[in-house]
């Protein structure tokens, strides 16, 4: 199993060949993501909701791909499924091909620590925390070295065009600022895996229209996938490589971008 | 995550509600304080008591009794021993039998005896105690004015202070030269020609002319005078007055008081027992060192006396003061134990309340294990910091115990001695303890924020 220490150049050989792992098929390693039938069940009450019924899709390295559907359609819960932060009733998760549904959660909390970067709508952003500290506060679970922290945080932010205010806490910076800072903290691992779950939910069509330049712009330049939920098609069109429509748990469509 | 960046972010947290924090540690503290004031207090007590038996002198004396006069302390003890009336008496013989045991230095009788000194034409009724030569190392004869007696057959008086004061009002020293006389009762045989007189059966003559009194069949009291001279002045009685009805006022050396044969309370009992000459009441033996004592000791129940020690004393004294202690921990411990609830209330109150943030952590790369830890880590930082300051609040507690009680004990005219004593293990382990406590608290919370399903806490609201 790796360690965590060192995420750092994971990044690139996953981009380019995928040789860090000798010991699993080289067919599996081709993908970033790949989902066999997943499904994922819950119980309530009598009754049993298939949030995600069946879904089998695949993601290459560096591909920006937007879930598309109605609320209720099931693609948060498989954004979950990707992130490691949920698990499948049935099917199996891999990620760069290794199957999520055989980690342990010890395993899983180092997967989202080390591979995954998550944003969210509403950018949960430790309140009591300064930027700097939101920045930096994955690289604690990390335990990345205190000196390195401090560049890397600033690496994070600049990458995301903040400079200023980096002592303040989140509630005094704007939405688009805490969505940066957001996502500088899901870099700040140099994760291969971006999941964004509804970006620009709580921003204006401006302000929502930057934050993804940013994401494509930083997925581009340093070959990271990402997975995006939304359900506005006109972004996900203009900014996603591939567009997968999901309803009732069941993928129903998918369209490639020119 | 590492340690450090563990209690940065623990203690981060805690300061975020301060008030909420800072009153359960303050909680704690009061926990602490009442734990280590009174297991100090305990302590204290404990030391007081050793240092009063220590200084008294008398970790090497054993004293000698016979079981036909008096019962012992211990029921059971007596209904094991032989029937009383077998006992062996106190008598020369068996005195001689103890000065041979190994390690006893002397064996010397006890003697009080009421007496009457007349000084500057005022008689002034007091108790006279025979001291033997090895007094002298007494802590009561540290502060000897004068000298001590100059021979343990001297005609040499030492008083008591109190009693000093009652004979010379304006300066009791003045007395040290001067020479007083003493008025006391000698006991003298009834009879000369004892052959007259029925003989009792197995009385024994021999036995008699070795105490050489021979008044195996009574005595008379006859009002004796002795001329005394004043060598010293004592401020406590020595032994601390232990084991006597009465308190001696006037000292002289053994040997005199059995030379004036005085007349004794206990000699009405032997007069009566009628089948030895003279027996003593009660003997101590002086072991040359106090570890030697329970050896002495045995060997004198071996011969069929009952005996009774210092060590004795110390055996029931721990036995009580481990159960000081117990009790003072219980007590103690009940607010720590009400301090304990207020950490696991603070702590769930902030897994509710840090709910989101949990799953934030979560989401971003934090294992179950990171969480519980930090959960512990603020558990154990209150606790650390609760214990500390119960430390320093059971330290002033226990300041205004000991002025309290010294102020209390110097308007009795006593010295003030410190019965409060907080030793370093004692702070040591109440930390340790406070910590361990606090961490234990942590338990439950630490658990239901390590068991926080993320996908729940982070759905948008």
């Amino acid at each position: 199993m790796r360690k965590g220490r060192e995420p750092a150049p994971r990044r690139d050989s996953v981009a380019s060949n995928g040789t860090h792992m000798s010991s699993l098929p080289v067919s599996d390693l081709t993908s970033a993501v790949r989902a066999e039938n997943v499904m994922r069940h819950y119980p309530m009450g009598e009754s049993i909701i298939r949030a995600v019924d069946g879904v089998s899709l695949t993601i290459e390295p560096g591909e920006f791909v937007a879930l598309l559907g109605q609320s209720g359609s099931g693609k948060s819960t498989l954004l979950n499924l990707l992130a490691g932060l949920d698990r499948p009733t049935s099917g199996s998760v891999s990620v760069h091909g290794r199957d999520l549904a055989k980690m342990s959660s010890e395993e899983l909390a180092r997967y989202r620590r080390n591979d995954v970067g998550m944003v969210f709508q509403s950018f949960h952003l430790i309140p009591s925390m300064t930027i700097t500290e939101n920045v930096e506060l994955p690289m604690r679970f990390a335990e990345v070295e205190r000196a390195e922290r401090a560049q890397r945080v600033r690496e994070s932010l600049e990458r995301v065009g903040l400079s200023k205010r980096l002592e303040h806490r989140p509630s005094q910076l704007s939405g688009g600022e805490q969505q940066r800072v957001s996502l500088a903290r899901a870099l700040a691992n140099r994760p291969s895996l971006l999941l964004a779950d509804e970006p620009t939910g709580n921003l204006d069509s401006r302000t929502g229209e930057d934050i993804l330049n940013l994401i494509r712009d930083i997925s581009l330049s340093l070959g990271m996938t990402v997975v995006m939920v939304t359900h506005e098609r006109v972004l996900a069109e203009r900014f996603a490589q591939r567009l997968i429509f999901l309803a009732d748990g069941k993928l129903v469509a998918e369209e490639v971008q020119a | 995550m590492k340690g450090y960046d563990l209690l940065e972010l623990a203690v981060r947290n805690l300061r975020q509600s301060k008030l909420r924090n800072g009153l359960t540690t303050i909680g704690i503290s009061v926990g602490v304080a009442s734990l280590v004031a009174m297991l100090s207090l305990g302590v204290g007590l404990q030391q007081l008591a050793t240092r009063r038996l220590a200084g008294s002198g008398m970790f090497d004396t054993v004293f000698v009794t016979s079981r036909q006069d008096f019962r012992g302390f211990d029921k059971e003890d007596d209904q094991k021993a032989p029937h009383p009336e077998k006992a062996p008496v106190l008598d020369e013989a068996s005195r001689v039998k103890m000065t041979q045991l190994p390690n006893v230095t002397e064996v010397e009788p006890e003697i009080r005896v009421m007496g009457e000194v007349i000084a500057g034409g005022e008689t002034h009724f007091g108790f006279v105690t025979g001291l033997p030569m090895s007094a002298r190392e007494n802590e009561a004869f540290d502060t000897l004015k004068g000298k001590f007696f100059s021979s343990d057959n001297a005609d040499e008086a030492i008083l008591l202070l109190d009693f000093a004061k009652e004979l010379n009002t304006k300066n009791p020293s003045e007395l040290i030269g001067q020479d007083i006389s003493l008025r006391y009762g000698e006991r003298q045989a009834l009879s000369q020609d004892a052959s007259d007189r029925p003989q009792l059966a197995g009385s024994d003559n021999e036995a008699s002319s070795a105490g050489g009194n021979g008044d195996d069949f009574g005595f008379s009291v006859v009002r004796k005078q002795q001329k005394l001279r004043v060598v010293g002045i004592v401020d406590q009685e020595p032994y601390g007055g232990m084991r006597t009805v009465s308190r001696g006022r006037i000292f002289l050396p053994v040997r005199t008081t059995e030379r004036l044969n005085m007349a004794q309370f206990n000699d009405m009992r032997s007069s009566l027992r009628g089948a030895s000459g003279k027996t003593y009441t009660t003997l101590t033996v002086r072991v040359k060192d106090p570890a030697k004592v329970q050896g002495v000791q045995d060997a004198i129940s071996q011969m069929g006396f009952r005996t009774f020690s210092v060590l004795d004393a110390t055996k029931s004294l721990r036995r009580f003061f481990t159960v000081l202690d117990l009790f003072l921990g219980i007590f103690g411990s009940l607010a720590l134990a009400v301090a304990t609830l207020a950490i696991i209330n603070t702590l769930v109150m902030a897994v509710l309340e840090r709910r989101r943030e949990i799953g934030v952590m979560k989401a971003i790369g934090a294992s179950d294990g990171d969480v519980k830890k930090l959960f512990f880590t603020e558990a154990g930082a209150m606790g650390l910091f609760g214990g500390v300051l119960g430390i320093a609040l059971g330290f002033a507690i226990g300041k205004a115990i000991n002025i309290g009680t010294g102020v209390y004990l110097q308007r009795h005219q006593l010295p003030a001695e410190p019965v409060w004593i907080m030793p370093v293990w004692l702070i040591g382990a109440a930390i340790a303890f406070s910590i361990v406590v606090s961490l234990l608290a942590g338990l439950y919370p630490a658990s239901r924020a390590a068991k926080l399903d993320p996908v729940q806490t982070l759905k948008y609201e």
